[in-house]
């Protein structure tokens, strides 16, 4: 594994002369990573530094480092129990709802600790936005299921901003046409792919600036999850988005870059076409070819 | 082995898989009959010993208001209408009725035909109204518990006169009043609008049934608030560790502690310790609602731990904190069962005797509790007490109090399942 691992500095030196600056605190700051390819980026939005994870004595994140800029859709993949989805949920801290979670290294969005005590963990979630493998819409109606985030948070000043709040969400997650004439029905009364859509628009609806997706469309038909991808690639534009993902077509189809996950280490990160057309790790090559996993 | 060698043998055994099945069936469904066939015998006891008790025997009287004995001073002030013999009266009405009524033992055998209560209901017509003095007016005054039972078949009229409760003579009468029309049955309203007594025909269960009512308020009101919040804090917020453990180990024996224990401990800590006054409900209440209250909280933590975790980390994942989580979602749709359970303690609360016979409330009370605080008993107490009754009236009432109390639990059962479906939600 050693021949393969690029060091920091080299990534820092391949950044671009117009930004000497960004390099050089990029070079200051970078710790030791031992992935192969690029896990860090000229304009970090979020940084995870040495992330090592327990739960109770099992170590199920070994010392991951990754960066994410934004508007980048970067797709975590690997085998089941690699810790891709321990990983995402670290980025919102959801984490701390498992009693035996321990998380240690440095995670920053926008240059802030979130695990710091400063951060406010209710805070942070409204900034960095989940939508979890099964649809999991809140047995209310659709109308309240996007509007409890704005309500939570007081993000409507009156009924009138609300309303606008649960349309432009509902039009963002492409589910504004055919749920408008039933916004009072509820929300688990949609099909599958319209629920897992509606649970897409209550994250927007809080206006996040980072979206994390855990397998969103594991339990969709082919179609439902083509209507998600496009909406992935419409989402780019305002947000950055982290997907967890099984279909290594999916990761293909929706992300610039895809990092790989093997047994809590992060193997390889690199552009998207990069890693499936070229992999540098032996582990990847085997992944992507379906030689396991 | 050929294909038809492999397909016999699975086909004998099949055959014995089929019938294996057939049995298990026919077991659960004998298991389902037996249990069937011991309610409907219990139900139809307690029915046909208890449906007699909702109709009371009432004679009419020709009532003479003769000024004499109603009014001893002749003033008609209310002081001399009080200190009247209305006995007298009722008697004198009675003994007119019949041609061999005539000596002061005859007529106090035919004062026995009504009960006791007749002269009280005559000096209320008569002080509402002294005009009725001296004019003959139609007083319905119910009859005493052993006519009662005469008219309803539970006196052997073969048997000798000395061991029978009724004498030839009444027997004679009864059936002469039955030949003028003047006596009936009606509904019993008695039974329900009286408190207890010692004359049958006058006992009622109100006193017993608002017992009950206040008691199961004071137990709903501490039991429920208080149950909810501990398994609310026990699922939610505490920790894992060795002392939520031991506190729940606790509260799961404690829902198994004989109820006369807890019965000792009313006694000595509310009673003895406290000076909250004696058979008060208020009492049997925090009695009850200690017992319900490991009932209360098993079910409601089992309610909440039933709700997925998904709903929990959608509410989470948007940024709301674990109290809004937990109050927002997780209560709301564990409210169903946390009811249920809450219910159905309650029910158990209700039908609860022992407890309620250590702090004093299986005393003998004639007045209708008007407060927590006033002494009274309670629905399955006064059916123990009339049990003890000798008076062969009070064995039809014994099972008319139980047949409220049973309606009363039906109610609460069904008010459970309807609380269910209000609430219920899917996900």
């Amino acid at each position: 594994m050693t021949e393969l691992t690029i060091d920091a500095s080299a990534v820092a030196d391949l950044a671009p002369e117009s930004a000497p600056r960004e390099a050089s605190r990029a070079r200051d700051a970078l710790p030791q990573s031992t992935s192969v390819g690029s896990p860090f980026v000229m304009d970090p939005y979020f940084q995870a530094h040495n992330v090592n994870v327990f739960y109770g004595e099992t170590q199920a994140i070994k010392n991951v480092s990754l960066e994410i800029a934004r508007n980048e859709v970067i797709a975590l993949i690997g085998p089941s129990g690699c810790g891709k989805s321990t990983f995402l949920r670290c980025l919102n801290r959801m984490n701390d709802t498992i009693d035996s979670a321990r998380v240690e290294g440095r995670i920053m969005l926008d240059r802030k600790d979130i695990y710091d005590r400063s951060m406010d963990v209710v805070a942070l979630r409204a900034r960095v936005g989940m939508v979890f493998q099964k649809p999991n819409p809140f047995p209310k109606s659709i109308y309240d299921n996007i509007a409890y985030g704005p309500r939570l948070h007081g993000l409507a000043q009156n009924r009138a901003d609300l309303d606008e709040i649960v349309h432009t969400s509902l039009e963002k997650a492409g589910l504004l046409t055919e749920v408008k004439d039933r916004l009072h029905d509820t929300g688990t009364s949609l099909s599958g792919g319209q629920q897992q859509r509606l649970c897409i628009a209550r994250t927007i609806a809080v206006s996040p600036e980072v979206i994390l997706m855990d397998e969103p469309c594991s339990a969709l038909d082919p179609i439902a999850t083509a209507k998600i991808e496009d909406l992935i690639d419409e989402l780019r534009e305002n947000y950055a988005i982290v997907i967890v993902t099984h279909s290594m077509q999916q990761a293909a189809r929706v992300s610039q870059r895809t990092a790989y996950f093997h047994l809590g280490e992060l193997i390889e990160v690199d552009e998207t076409d990069k890693v499936f057309t070229n992999p540098q790790h032996r582990l990847t090559e085997d992944y992507i070819t379906g030689r396991f996993g | 082995m050929s294909d038809i060698s492999i397909q016999a043998a699975v086909e004998k055994t099949l055959k014995r898989r089929y019938a294996r099945e057939r049995r298990f069936r026919a077991y659960g469904l004998a298991a389902v009959l037996v249990g069937l066939v011991f309610l409907v015998a219990f139900f139809a006891n307690i029915v046909s010993n208890g449906v007699s008790a909702f109709r009371q025997t009432e004679i009419v009287l020709p009532v003479v208001v003769s000024a004499a004995d109603v009014d001893p001073k002749g003033n008609r002030s209310r002081e001399s209408l009080e200190g009247g013999d209305y006995d007298i009266v009722i008697r004198d009405s009675l003994a007119r009725l019949f041609l061999d009524v005539n000596t002061r033992i005859e007529k106090r055998a035919v004062g026995e035909l009504v009960s006791a209560e007749s002269s009280f209901l005559l000096r209320e017509r008569v002080l509402e109204d002294p005009d009725l003095i001296g004019q003959q007016i139609e007083l319905r005054v119910p009859a005493s518990a052993n006519i009662d039972m005469l008219i309803k078949g539970n006196v052997d009229r073969s048997l000798d006169e000395s061991q029978r409760t009724v004498s030839d003579r009444q027997i004679r009468w009864v059936d002469e009043l039955r030949a003028l029309n003047r006596i009936y049955t009606r509904f019993n309203t008695a039974l329900f609008v009286n408190g207890d007594s010692r004359d049958p025909e006058l006992a009622g269960i109100r006193g017993a049934f608002m017992g009950s009512v206040y008691m199961l308020l004071v137990t709903v009101l501490l039991a429920f608030p208080i149950g909810v919040a501990a398994a609310v804090y026990l699922e939610e917020f505490a920790p894992r560790n060795r002392w939520t453990d031991l506190i729940e180990v606790n509260i799961n024996n404690l829902a198994a502690v004989p109820s006369i224990v807890y019965g000792l401990l009313g006694l000595a800590v509310f009673i003895n310790w406290m000076a909250l006054p004696r058979s008060a409900p208020l009492v049997g209440g925090l009695v009850l609602a200690l017992m319900t209250l490991p009932v209360v909280i098993i079910a409601a933590r089992a309610a909440i731990k039933s709700v997925p975790p998904s709903i929990r980390e959608a509410a989470l994942g948007l940024g709301a904190s674990q109290v809004q989580t937990v109050f927002q979602h997780v209560v709301p749709l564990a409210l169903p069962g946390i009811l249920t359970g809450t219910i159905i303690g309650m029910a158990r609360a209700l039908g609860e005797t022992a407890p309620l016979l250590m702090i004093g409330m299986v005393a003998f009370i004639v007045d209708i509790p008007g407060g927590p605080l006033e002494p009274a008993t309670a629905l399955p107490v006064q059916v123990y007490l009339w049990a003890d009754s000798p008076e062969r009236a009070f064995v039809e009432r014994t099972s008319a109090a139980i047949i409220v109390l049973l309606g009363f639990l039906l109610l609460m059962n069904l008010a459970a399942v309807l609380l269910r479906r209000r609430f219920e939600r899917s996900w």
